[in-house]
């Protein structure tokens, strides 16, 4: 929490208490109720090939009551940092924007990767062709100086400005713990890109195949 | 198979590479069949026709064409013209390519 102080958060989670124990974050806004059924089905896989997964809600994401508008990169990578101490996690599995809360030690893999910048454009114009709907006008430009300043809401989600301008100015950062997985690995096309949310259980088979044979699991 | 088939011309004028990534980027977004998104023609009505094109499925519309073309889109050249019928779209994709 900005505060400082923590507060506990849900956690679903498969663990048989096994070797690998897999920290498992989610995309943010959008694209987490897109693709949440997707790697939920993964993180089922991976359990029946003995691989224990754990996904937390971050503050202010899914489940969580904490609000939206108080949430920074920063915090959900210090939650995320803690969800993992708490599993024990010995890897990390990050889900496109989910990438950008993953601690920065563990070793592990990136599901298509998106930089912080793309994500709030994409956000910002969302919310300009919906205004544009509502016979309004407001520019993309304008929606992120508000943003800037005083936070702004996005398509239905409350940014404040301190998680503005982390997106907007952070890197996606590259570890050398972590390797990319592609889409093109993955097969099929991207799920999160679905305007409803969607399950295909050969991308989820084949996204659990790569870690398993990364984890060189018999 | 004859000689005859393999020199054969293509059955009817190529499409444009611009035109076939756009239909892919549709059919990823509005999860259609590729016979269907082949059957898009340029008075198909797409944003305000389909329902589940929404602002949030057209936004991400927007960013993969401009990862896929390489092209920018700006604030302004989001207007509901360019939006409304596939031929649009396909019309202002081949106009910022040529830009860039």
């Amino acid at each position: 929490m900005p505060s400082g102080a923590t507060a506990d958060e849900m956690l679903l989670a498969f663990d048989r208490k096994r070797e690998h124990r897999l920290l498992v974050l989610m995309p943010l806004f959008d694209e987490a109720s897109k693709m949440r059924r997707q790697v939920v089905e993964t993180m089922r896989i991976l359990d029946q090939s003995g691989v224990d997964c754990f996904c937390p809600d971050l503050p202010g994401c899914n489940e969580s009551l904490a609000p939206h508008s108080e949430q920074t990169l920063s915090g959900w990578r210090d939650a995320a940092a803690r969800a993992a101490a708490h599993v024990e996690a010995t890897h990390v599995l990050g889900v496109r924007s989910g990438c950008l809360a993953a601690p920065a030690e563990l070793h592990g893999w990136t599901y298509e990767p998106v930089k912080p910048r793309s994500v709030l454009s994409r956000l910002a114009r969302a919310e300009q062709i919906s205004a544009r709907e509502a016979n309004e006008t407001v520019t993309a430009k304008q929606l992120m100086a508000e943003g800037y300043e005083k936070g702004v809401t996005l398509a239905g989600w409350s940014f404040g400005p301190d998680l503005v301008n982390e997106l907007a100015t952070s890197e996606l950062a590259s570890s050398p713990h972590r390797l990319p997985i592609t889409q093109e690995e993955v097969g099929g096309s991207p799920l999160w890109l679905r305007a409803e949310p969607a399950f295909d259980p050969a991308q989820a088979k084949a996204l659990a195949v790569i870690i398993v044979e990364r984890l060189e699991l018999p | 198979m004859t000689a005859e088939t393999a020199t054969a011309e293509p059955t009817g004028p190529s499409r444009s590479a611009i035109d076939t990534t756009l239909r892919a980027i549709l059919r990823d977004v509005l999860a259609l069949e590729e016979s269907q998104v082949e059957a898009f023609d340029a008075d198909t009505g797409l944003f305000g026709h389909l329902p589940e094109l929404d602002s949030m499925a057209v936004a991400g519309l927007f960013t993969e064409m401009e990862d896929r073309l390489d092209i920018v889109i700006d604030d302004d050249d989001v207007d509901g013209e360019m939006l409304e019928t596939y031929g649009g779209l396909l019309a202002f994709a081949e106009a910022k390519t040529v830009e860039s």
